[in-house]
């Protein structure tokens, strides 16, 4: 089993709006994600990654433009054609959205059923998925008596049951606790990994990107504002809102008593200058800051910094005052020697 | 009193313990599909039918609306239509079936609309269609819920079998204004009432059982 290439084209949504003419969802978003890949779309509530994701198993159709997964036409697909695609995308919701009266071997039963699978294979199968899941105690148990946790396993291996290449998830992880939230984004990069099934999530934090996409895009006011491979956004972020996304997750911030005097504009005397340094890659374990006052005689005032990880590959983000006359040799040192800058501000 | 009286007693216990049933069974029979219906059709729903969805729910209130002895007496020429006879039991079915008919549509249309709409959406992203959702998550979904209604219909068709007494309809009702009513016989009128209460007490708590039972939307202590 392998993944498929789903793909969105000049894709536009609106809706009639209560007697206040059309409201607009989405807006001109062209996409298009591989098989095997992970993409995270990251948004505030309200900014249409919602409605996105739901137009890839059809509960909700494009206004503008279309939608494919595999090549076939989901906005176009009705009755039993568009079922056929649902049953080769599975989904997983933040709220699991599990019968509560079903036992977790019911629940997991169930999409075999509605494919009309023989009820002789729906046991060995659904017993499969429940050891993939890791719930073989829990087989018989009701959802009413899981954790959490548990509950998101059971809507990930019902949403595996009918062998799908696609995985939709709609804030799976947004109910639950940080710590199940890593075990559950394990396991979807587990199931990604045997499987090769490719997997779309929407999320608003910034961390579930990080630890589990290998592709991402921001979506802000409906349309999609950056896109590309997870690792060079993290380090070289274009857009305010992807900025913000990030100071989120990074966990680094200019100090308040900074943030408070910051200029734009460089004042008169002697002044300081606040910069962004981002280290990636093989830069990221250099000790490039000591070497630059060791030969330029440059002092550095480091203010919060933080390395972390995309996958294998570290980067780091470092916010520094530099004296404001030496801060263009400064950034021109930083940048010959492969590491990006951006002021931020001055401070008087 | 005397074995006589106790053998009325009992055939018309046994007499509303039928026409009940009956009723209920046919009530159920036309109720169940009608408050399926109602509940998915309205726009934008499953079956989003929303012109008969409005026609069939101002049916239905009509029909909520007639008192009950007002429907017994203006359905007579309909009831010897279909039975052949406007008194005695099978009659009494009538419209005791067109009572409960609406009421129980209503009861499940509510149960149904209780249903957590996630689930319906999970559903529809697995591929299934209209009919599957209806049976697989909406029905047993809300099984408990109907369970209940379906316990409160019961009951009512109690009461309404007693109201058909008063036109020839035989039963408890019956028996209670004709011996203790007319006949100035206290001790029977008692004995029917002790009776209809100890029925609804059992219908009640058997409903009560078996919903309890369906009802696994929380937690319950495993006795092992």
């Amino acid at each position: 089993m392998t993944g498929a290439t789903i793909s969105f084209e000049g894709v536009g949504k609106s809706y009639a709006g209560g007697g206040k003419g059309q409201v607009t969802a989405l807006s001109d978003v062209t996409l298009s994600v591989a098989p095997g890949e992970i993409c995270g779309i990251i948004g505030r509530s309200g900014a249409g990654k919602s409605t996105l994701l739901r137009m890839v198993n059809g509960l909700e159709r494009p206004s503008t433009g279309t939608v494919t997964v595999g090549g076939r036409d989901v906005g176009r697909a009705r009755g039993a054609a568009l079922r056929a695609i649902r049953r080769d995308v599975g989904m997983i919701f933040q709220h699991f959205n599990l019968l509560s009266s079903r036992t977790v071997h019911g629940n997991i039963a169930l999409p075999l059923e509605i494919a009309g699978v023989p009820s002789a294979e729906i046991g060995p199968r659904v017993r499969d998925l429940i050891a993939r899941v890791g719930l073989e105690a829990q087989a018989d148990r009701y959802p009413a008596e899981l954790s959490g946790g548990q509950k998101q396993r059971v809507g990930i291996a019902r949403a595996l049951a009918t062998q799908p290449k696609v995985l939709l998830s709609d804030e799976a992880t947004s109910a639950l606790d940080p710590e199940t939230t890593r075990t559950v984004l394990e396991l979807l990069r587990d199931i990604n990994r045997d499987l090769g099934l490719t997997i779309l999530l929407i999320t608003h934090e910034m961390a579930v990107v990080r630890d589990i996409a290998t592709h991402m895009a921001v979506i802000d006011q409906g349309r999609i504002v950056e896109a590309g491979a997870t690792y060079d956004i993290f380090v070289t972020p274009q857009h305010p809102t992807t900025r913000s996304f990030l100071s989120g997750v990074t966990g680094i911030t200019l100090p308040g008593f900074i943030a408070g005097r910051l200029t734009e504009a460089r004042p008169h005397g002697p002044a300081e200058e606040i910069v962004r340094i981002t280290f990636a890659g093989a830069h990221a374990t250099d000790p490039m800051l000591a070497r630059m006052t060791a030969e330029r005689g440059i002092a550095i005032n480091i203010l919060a910094g933080a390395i972390e990880e995309i996958g294998p590959r570290p980067f780091g983000n470092l916010l520094v005052a530099i004296d404001a006359a030496r801060g263009p040799e400064a950034r021109d040192y930083l940048n010959r020697h492969g590491l990006s800058t951006e002021v931020l501000g001055y401070v008087g | 009193m005397s074995a006589n009286l106790i053998g009325l007693l009992v055939e018309a216990t046994l007499q509303t313990l039928y026409m009940v049933s009956v009723s209920a069974l046919l009530g159920t029979v036309f109720g169940l599909p009608l408050g399926v219906f109602l509940a998915t059709s309205q726009r934008g729903e499953l079956l989003s039918a929303p012109l008969v969805n409005k026609a069939l729910g101002l049916v239905v209130n009509a029909a909520r609306s007639v008192p009950f002895i007002i429907l017994v007496v203006a359905i007579i020429p309909f009831t010897r239509a279909l039975v052949g006879t406007s008194i005695g039991t099978d009659a009494a079915i009538v419209p005791l079936t067109i009572a409960a008919t609406p009421f129980i549509a209503r009861l499940v249309e509510n149960a149904i609309r209780e249903v957590d709409a996630g689930l319906i959406e999970a559903a529809r992203a697995m591929g299934a269609t209209p009919l599957q959702i209806i049976r697989k998550v909406l029905l047993r979904e809300a099984l408990p819920g109907i369970a209940l209604g379906l316990t409160l219909a019961v009951v009512s068709l109690i009461g309404y079998s007693a109201m058909v007494g008063a036109v020839g309809g035989e039963g408890l009702g019956d028996l209670g204004i004709r011996y203790g009513y007319q006949r100035f016989m206290p001790d029977v009128m008692l004995a029917v009432v002790v009776i209809l209460i100890v029925l609804v007490q059992i219908v009640q708590s058997a409903g009560e059982w078996i919903a309890a039972r369906v009802d696994r939307r929380a937690p319950r202590n495993r006795g092992h």
